[in-house]
């Protein structure tokens, strides 16, 4: 029995490690400055895991194949000074490797969540509800209106809460649902929401960030491809979370800039 | 809409002894009210709406369609005004008997605005491919919101109150649109070109008011004669925004 248990656990575990090894189901071709440090790290933190699982499992199969009970009533083998030093031991190693991972880590989370983006950074506000994004460009002169959220009224198309009647700066507000930006520009997003939490997900930018009510959270990307990809929210928030999704539009300068001179019309 | 009109006690008598439509007395039917809605000044504009995120809309519209807050037509007339008799109804009439049909079609709610009575049968119709969650924000009568996937059968239900609801979809943040619940059988809702007719109105003197959802109400008094037709003009003053 401990022969036939040692070996599932050998083929489990080598099996998984190909599925792995192989890059089957793996992440979607990356379109952003940052993700590929991103996607290093993810390997990084990968290999390091799947070298320590790979050989906890090949031990334990080992070990299961080589002393399990073969029904000979032999005495049962304490580990030598007994369990203690042993998940003293074990945890040391896990709490280590978690430690350098999450250090050599530090970096990449701190390019994208803890430094400010590039002076030149488009600023692009994003207003997430239930169960959509809209998206506000501050239109040819350059200015956002400022947000009054008593005056959302999502039946006028107003998704921001704009007075346009007293607010000279919002009436050329761009709203747009889809997110449009220019290629290789660095991109700054202000994350608004609402009503409550929801998330701001595109696997390709390596990008998720939560919105959170009262908050407005900054994140900032580079886009490297003239690609069209769906934004997803990844928070569950509500009846309508399955069809909560809008689409980024990654376009070519030239492009972008007729595109903003369209919505200004 | 009333379009029927009918021009004399004669007519009125002669079709109730001929279809045998009225029971009892024939009520006296004689006049109507009619009129156009306009606007001076420069309304706001309407924007268009981006249904990127919902595909099996999208596609119904191959040039995008705009908020309907304000539609205007040809010499600066409003259409989706509800003009109805606030003032001078002898009595509540009762509720006509057939439902009105509410749809939502390509994620727009079709008509833009829907008057009908108090205690008639409203049928809500999903036409599309994907699901909708409609919620008439009524104040005044019980407040709810039902959710309907594709192909679902149509939702029922009746105000008891007249109220204009706002209502809106749940799942898609831009539809919109109003429930005129009427508490009385004289209204209309005007057309493109501003134009109305309240029909079947037994001569007498008025209170006649207009509703817009942007521009508010405005009333006037108007007195139907015994065989004519009456006007009620209403201009309202518009604002970019």
């Amino acid at each position: 029995m401990g022969k036939l248990f040692g070996a599932i656990v050998a083929v489990i575990a080598v099996i998984s490690a190909a599925i792995f090894v192989a890059r089957i189901w793996w992440l979607p071709a990356d379109v952003s400055v940052l993700g590929e440090g991103i996607d290093h790290q993810l390997t990084e933190t990968m290999v390091a895991s799947g070298v320590l699982f790979v050989a906890a499992q090949l031990a334990l199969a080992l070990f299961a194949w080589q002393y399990g009970d073969a029904g000979d009533a032999r005495p049962i083998k304490i580990f030598p000074g007994g369990a203690t030093p042993m998940v003293v031991i074990a945890t040391a190693l896990v709490g280590i490797e978690i430690l350098v991972l999450s250090f050599v880590g530090t970096r990449i989370w701190g390019n994208i969540f803890l430094t400010p983006p590039d002076p030149s950074a488009l600023t692009i506000d994003v207003q997430a509800e239930q169960f959509a994004y809209y998206f506000r460009y501050a239109g040819p002169d350059g200015k956002f209106g400022t947000v009054h959220p008593e005056l959302i009224d999502e039946g006028s198309s107003n998704f921001f809460g704009l007075d346009p009647a007293h607010d000279t700066a919002a009436r050329d507000d761009i709203i747009s649902a889809s997110l449009v930006v220019p290629v290789n520009r660095p991109i700054l997003l202000r994350l608004h929401s609402k009503d409550m939490g929801h998330s701001f997900f595109v696997p390709e930018l390596r990008l998720q960030q939560d919105f959170v009510p009262g908050l407005v959270i900054p994140i900032h990307f580079t886009a490297t491809d003239t690609v069209k990809k769906e934004i997803v929210c990844t928070q569950l928030c509500g009846l309508g979370h399955f069809n909560m999704r809008a689409y980024l539009e990654v376009k070519t300068e030239p492009e972008f800039e007729d595109w903003l001179k369209q919505q200004s019309q | 809409m009333r379009t029927k009109q009918l021009s004399s006690l004669a007519l009125v008598a002669l079709a109730a002894a001929t279809t045998g439509a009225v029971s009892g007395p024939a009520p006296i039917m004689a006049g109507s009210i009619t009129g156009t809605v306009t606007f001076t000044g420069t309304p706001p504009k309407m924007r268009p709406i981006d249904m990127a995120k919902e595909p099996t809309c999208a596609s119904q519209h191959p040039t995008p369609v705009m908020t309907e807050n304000v539609v205007t037509g040809p010499g600066n007339s409003v259409e989706y005004a509800v003009v109805y008799i606030s003032a001078g109804d002898a009595g509540a009439s009762p509720a006509p008997s057939t439902p009105v049909r509410y749809d939502q079609k390509g994620c727009q709610y079709v008509p833009h605005v829907l008057a009908f009575q108090t205690g008639q049968q409203l049928e809500v119709y999903n036409d599309d491919q994907t699901s909708h969650n409609i919620h008439p924000l009524a104040t005044v009568n019980p407040e709810w919101n039902k959710s309907q996937p594709p192909g679902a059968p149509p939702i029922q239900a009746s105000y008891t109150k007249p109220e204009f609801i706002a209502v809106k979809c749940n799942i898609h943040p831009w539809m919109h649109g109003y429930f005129a619940v009427m508490g009385t059988a004289h209204f209309a809702t005007t057309a493109n070109d501003g134009k109305f007719t309240i029909s079947d109105v037994p001569p007498g003197k008025y209170t006649v008011t207009v509703w817009h959802e942007k521009f508010g109400t405005a009333s006037q008094e108007v007195t139907v004669g015994a065989t004519g037709a009456a006007t009620a003009n209403f201009v309202y003053k518009a604002l970019p925004y």
